[in-house]
């Protein structure tokens, strides 16, 4: 027992000490300087309630929680059904060969700048980009989309639909194929299975798959600035503002803990929705 | 017939999918070959002036070279942390096993502003904010999940016989974990290295804030970003991607060579695929 012990630590310490040192202790530190003050553009250690106040007392910063929530929700609920179609598709209709070769083609984004990525949807999005030169072809007049909720949302999707298309996959690839076939030998219909068999049994995944888009969307500020046009602001918008203008670190970080404790209480919603109470 | 037409209509559903996925990364490389600075549909023609003129930018060269110098010692530290991590997570048992592992991976699911601010508050307090160390520091905290995910489900196909068998020829624990444990996880210690490399060579958040003038590609990047229409971004960027593919194929038929055509079979670059997964996701 002792001797494991001892073997464990030279492993274990490393590791342990970097993330408490260098992760733990500089979120820790966050919610310390919220209560801290700002003097002549310095930090001054202090006891003072007076970040919170200011902040939360803002109907500016509510509704930009009120934004910021609702785009992330917006985020979710698109890309979870955006790509479930897809991942259905792939996880049922497809050898596990192209099922592969396809989950491959998913993870090809990631080595993509996501700057580049918003930089080349301004390019799409634009009065006068591609998409409404493609719309003028067929007679459409064109639409704004940049600088809008819209935009803000086309960001969020690229950042999180590869994501939530390979976390659904692979959930719907796990269902027991037999269950499918058992519901379509007792007569229910593609509709019918679809929503009683094959969704309860992947709601793990959808959810999880959400979750992940919410989290990615309500934290992100490279799409509401630069396809949303940064007005109105979001959370990170605002953290980004107030730290980079103002030397106001300790409102920033007021900003940032209510950001956490909201993605904290999602987190454990979704958690229990996904894999609690299943029938 | 009707589910013909289901799964059809699910193919060209997946195939849009794709193009969404894609279209901005193609777009990118071909506006970065378009003559006119503003991208927009009617191509003006071939040009490489953007290349040219990103490529002789003293501060692109100096990002550049700041963003090697950063991702290779990032990439090495978080590739051995995360080994450790990934092997007492696999080997030992103890209390308040769950809360560490919780510690170790959560990093990237930290909203990076939010990471931005800790740290560069955090790091200024010990005085290391505006220099090219914290930048180094934060993408560890970042990247070292990523190893440890990846190796850990190199380990988690390892037969606990192996080991067993090695302490009974009476190598000692280390000796163990040299000669048997480490030579087991070699390819998917390349590639955690190869991807936490490329994590740290794609993070712009948080080493925008703690970097100070110590620009780092995608920093420079955001900041042309800033400023006006500029095709050089998307110079950078397809230039960027090229080198990230080339390196991720490089570590995949590495670790194919690795352990001739058994041990190849074995895990066809398994760990690259199946840790890209998570990668994806959480950074960002």
């Amino acid at each position: 027992m002792s001797n494991t012990s001892r073997r464990r630590w030279p492993l274990l310490l490393p590791p342990l000490l970097w993330q408490l040192t260098f992760f733990l202790l500089p979120l820790l530190f966050l919610f310390v300087i919220s209560f801290w003050s700002v003097v002549n553009f310095r930090l001054e250690p202090d006891m003072t309630l007076k970040n919170w106040d200011f902040m939360l007392s803002r109907s500016s910063f509510w509704s930009a929680y009120g934004h910021t929530w609702s785009l992330a929700l917006g985020a979710a609920v698109v890309t979870t059904c955006c790509s479930f179609p897809a991942a259905c598709s792939l996880a049922f209709t497809v050898s596990e060969r192209t099922r592969k070769l396809a989950l491959m083609f998913l993870v090809v984004p990631f080595f993509t700048s996501y700057l580049v990525r918003v930089y080349s949807w301004q390019a799409f999005l634009a009065d006068n980009g591609i998409v409404n030169a493609l719309l003028a072809v067929v007679g459409i007049d064109g639409l704004p989309m940049l600088n809008s909720d819209f935009g803000s949302l086309v960001g969020y999707v690229t950042l999180a639909l590869p994501l939530v298309t390979l976390v659904q996959t692979m959930g719907l690839a796990q269902i027991d194929r037999n269950l499918i076939e058992a519901a379509h030998n007792l007569r229910a219909g593609p509709v019918r299975t679809l929503f009683e068999v094959i969704i309860p049994l992947a709601k793990p995944s959808l959810v999880v798959g959400a979750l992940f888009a919410f989290i990615l969307a309500f934290g992100d500020f490279v799409a509401p600035t630069y396809l949303g046009g940064g007005a109105p602001p979001t959370l990170s918008n605002l953290i980004i503002d107030t730290t980079k203008s103002g030397q106001q670190w300790p409102r920033a970080a007021v900003v940032a803990i209510v950001m956490i404790l909201t993605l904290v209480l999602t987190s454990i919603a979704a958690v229990r929705l996904a894999y609690g109470r299943r029938k | 017939m009707m589910l013909k037409i289901g799964r059809w209509f699910g193919w060209a559903y997946t195939g849009y999918t794709f193009l969404f996925i894609l279209a901005p990364i193609a777009a990118s490389l071909v506006f970065s070959f378009n003559a006119d600075r503003f991208p927009s549909l009617p191509l003006k023609g071939f040009t490489t002036d953007w290349y040219g003129g990103t490529f002789t930018d003293p501060l692109v060269i100096e990002a550049f070279q700041r963003s090697v110098m950063v991702s290779v010692p990032v990439a090495l530290l978080s590739t051995i942390l995360g080994f450790c991590a990934a092997y007492c997570d696999f080997r030992f048992d103890f209390r308040g096993k769950s809360l560490f592992s919780l510690l170790m991976l959560l990093p990237p699911t930290i909203p990076a502003v939010i990471m931005g601010l800790g740290m560069l508050s955090y790091l200024s307090r010990i005085g290391l904010a505006g220099e090219v160390w914290a930048v180094l520091i934060s993408h560890v905290v970042i990247a070292l999940p990523f190893a440890m995910a990846m190796i850990r489900l190199r380990l988690a196909q390892m037969d606990s016989a192996l080991e067993e068998a090695s302490w009974n020829l009476r190598a000692s624990p280390a000796q163990t974990l040299w000669h048997v444990v480490l030579p087991f996880c070699k390819q998917s210690l390349v590639a955690a290295f190869l991807i936490t490399a490329a994590v740290s060579f794609d993070e712009f958040a948080v080493a925008w804030f703690v970097s100070g003038l110590n620009e780092t590609v995608p920093v420079r990047v955001l900041v042309f970003l800033q400023g006006q229409v500029s095709p050089v971004i998307n110079a950078i960027g397809t230039a960027v991607f090229t080198s990230s593919i080339l390196l991720v194929a490089i570590g995949m038929a590495f670790s194919g060579m690795g352990k001739a055509k058994r041990a190849a079979a074995d895990t066809p670059a398994q760990p690259v695929g199946g840790a890209l997964v998570t990668n994806n996701g959480l950074s960002l």
